[in-house]
């Protein structure tokens, strides 16, 4: 149903240009609900495809220290679901085209009530959610309902995903796929590229949706290398890193804005450098 | 009527709660775990070898006494502690690793992690880990640590690297985390003992049924010494597993009226507790859907309990159901009332109960003067009180030298 989405408009303009797109994540209200917002809405102007806005949750079992540090700050400060899809509407007033996917844990969509939490999203211009600890197996929580509401549930596939289990992940799954680089917490080290490469082509046999890689991509150099073999890179505790290290939210902004234009310009020279070794 | 004894379902719920609320990355583990458990039920060397250890290794069965000078102190009910505390390592903690390990050693992993409280649940794990030659890593929060240095010490003994998580506020949740965020990193060579009966399908079901041995016994034992059922059984709940293995094999029987013990700390409604069924709300945490202190956005809220084992912001979900179901009652005493049951078994019985248990003989000693002496009603006596020494003396203004 979800037949003209941004992310679908997206990803085909993409392809168009021969380049992988880029993915950035940031925690919504991290490190303060301003600072959040400038960083959120000069995001697509910096380079960044398709947005990643993290649903702080008090409990993030798959995320390493720099995601857990930054919904903590994001917490402190107030931040809150309602809070989140106010931050994507009020981007939208501003920007129809760049797709936002919310990403986080099930438990504050659970509390904020499913169906109210979708109809909210959806009118907000949420175009798609990563729900971390909602395996296949639960699809009738959150999966099925969000089509209902066409919004489309992103699938990680992981290292661990094996061919037979492979076909119940991609069962439902729209959007993208988003493959888990490694096994482990985000901001963990990525596997070699040789290895990579040979997951994402596996996985192409099973799916015509799109291939995102991340987990552990830090630099614009290991963004263009993957880049070359996948259809999008998704960057995250290295950007949330600039804000734990920044000494003002104008540093943070401009270090967040700066490291993705770094990346943006690589991803977009990846796969038409002559020599792709130097890229 | 086996409307209570044949859950949960193949997806892993009791009612709506439990499930597998966890990572991609960690399902196909789950999924094969789930298989090695339900095979090794029906594997009759599984179970000798289980039954050996509980044996000679634990120390079971663990007695059913009659606690006469409780009896009469407390002037109703009949009294009788099951004496988990007698357990190698000084809990029923012990009952569940045995098996864990059991099967982790069936499935070729080579390195077993846990997150631990009161440390209880840490000892025991080093101590399985150390008897089957596994590389054993603890998490236990960094307030933990502080608060039960003893049990730090002996799992260092054993041989186990203690980690402490210093997140949130460095207690038994914030473990949990960082204990799955170490599987989800190794999960290839690493088994997962998690110590109560929460977590992911299979853990709330397995944990449970490997500690159902203790409620077994009781009923055996009870009926060898009083010829009938108990009327009542009673038992402190943290995640809740001393209280699942004891009520769990009397759920069927109607008239054996069960109650469960929450830790109240301050009060249940001075927002200082660990009672979540009395103070919480459904929601999703640690791979299963459950009632949790959360704040209304769904961000959990920290526990507090004078006790470490029983300072966490969950419950098992089958108590959950259970408490849906009206089956069980779930009551809450305060750290107050539990150090003034603490000193009571102390001085009428000669027995220190961890306090944990204590939680449980506190709503012992509300319940019991007001029933007649013919009223059997059992006490999961779940653990010993050697490793609260320091507490307890701060709480009662003494100083160690």
């Amino acid at each position: 149903m979800n037949t003209h989405s941004r992310l679908e408009h997206c990803f085909a303009a993409l392809k168009q240009q021969n380049r992988p797109a880029l993915v950035s994540y940031l925690t919504a209200g991290d490190p303060d609900a301003e600072t959040s917002r400038r960083l959120l809405h000069g995001l697509p102007e910096a380079g960044v495809d398709i947005i990643e806005l993290g649903m702080p949750f008090s409990d993030p079992m798959a995320d390493g220290p720099a995601i857990q540090k930054a919904a903590l700050r994001a917490l402190k400060n107030g931040q809150n679901q309602a809070k989140t899809l106010e931050m994507v509407r009020s981007f939208r007033e501003q920007n129809s085209t760049t797709p936002i996917v919310l990403m986080g844990y099930y438990n504050p969509i659970y509390c904020y009530g499913v169906e109210r939490f979708l109809s909210d999203a959806a009118s907000a211009g949420v175009d798609g959610l990563i729900v971390v600890d909602l395996p296949p197996e639960h699809d009738e929580e959150l999966c099925q309902p969000a089509a209902q509401h066409g919004i489309d549930f992103i699938r990680l596939a992981t290292p661990t995903t094996d061919a037979k289990r492979l076909p119940k992940v991609l069962a439902n799954a729209s959007g993208f796929i988003y493959y888990v680089s490694v096994a482990g917490v985000t901001g963990g080290s990525a596997p070699t590229p040789e290895r990579l490469e040979r997951s994402v082509a596996q996985l192409r046999e099973h799916t015509k949706l799109p291939i995102a890689v991340g987990f552990g991509i830090r630099t614009a150099e290991q963004a263009a290398t993957i880049g070359r073999f996948s259809d999008a890179v998704v960057v995250g505790s290295a950007l949330v890193d600039c804000i734990e290290h920044a000494s003002t939210p104008d540093e943070a902004v401009e270090q967040v804005h700066s490291l993705v234009s770094e990346l943006a310009e690589s991803v977009r020279a990846c796969r038409t450098a002559s020599e792709p070794q130097v890229c | 009527m086996n409307q209570f004894v044949n859950l949960p379902d193949a997806n892993g719920l009791f009612g709506s709660f439990g499930g597998r609320f966890v990572a991609e990355t960690l399902m196909p583990l789950i999924l094969e775990l789930q298989d090695e458990y339900a095979a090794a039920k029906n594997d009759p060397e599984f179970q000798r070898q289980l039954a050996y250890f509980q044996g000679d290794y634990v120390g079971r069965p663990s007695p059913l006494y009659f606690a006469e000078r409780l009896t009469e102190h407390f002037g109703g009910a009949s009294i009788y502690l099951k004496r988990e505390e007698l357990n190698h390592t000084g809990a029923h903690k012990i009952n569940n690793c045995i098996g864990q390990v059991l099967l982790a050693k069936q499935m070729g992993k080579k390195r077993i992690i846990a997150e631990t409280g009161a440390g209880m649940h840490g000892v025991a794990t080093a101590t399985v880990a150390a008897r089957f030659g596994l590389p054993c890593v603890i998490y236990m929060g960094s307030t933990d640590i502080e608060r039960q240095q003893p049990n730090v010490f002996r799992m260092k003994l054993l041989g186990a690297e203690v980690i402490p998580v210093t997140s949130g506020t460095g207690t038994l949740k914030d473990a949990m985390n960082e204990a799955l965020r170490d599987w989800v990193t190794n999960v290839d060579d690493t088994f997962y003992i998690i110590g109560t009966v929460a977590g992911p399908h299979p853990y709330p079901a397995m944990v449970r049924d490997f500690q159902a041995v203790i409620g077994h016994e009781t009923r055996s034992q009870m009926l060898e010494k009083k010829g009938r059922l108990p009327d009542s059984l009673v038992a402190c709940i943290g995640g809740g597993s001393n209280a699942m293995g004891l009520f769990h094999p009397f759920l069927n029987d109607p008239d054996v009226q069960m109650i469960g013990v929450e830790a109240g700390g301050k009060g249940v409604n001075s927002g200082l507790h660990a009672a979540s069924l009395n103070g919480g709300t459904p929601g999703v945490l640690h791979g299963n859907r459950t009632y949790l202190l959360q704040n209304e956005d769904g961000q959990i809220i920290d526990a507090h309990s004078i006790s470490a084992g029983l300072d966490y912001p969950g419950i098992g979900p089958e108590h959950a159901w259970l408490h849906e179901q009206g089956r069980v009652e779930y009551v809450s005493a305060t750290d107050d009332e539990a150090l003034e049951a603490f000193q009571i078994c102390c001085r009428q019985e000669g027995i220190i109960p961890a306090l944990e248990t204590a939680h449980a003989l506190a709503e012992v000693a509300k319940r019991a003067p007001r029933l007649p002496r013919e009223h059997l009603m059992v006490v999961n006596l779940s653990g010993r009180g050697d490793k609260d020494m320091m507490s307890v003396a701060h709480h009662l203004g003494e100083k160690f030298q």
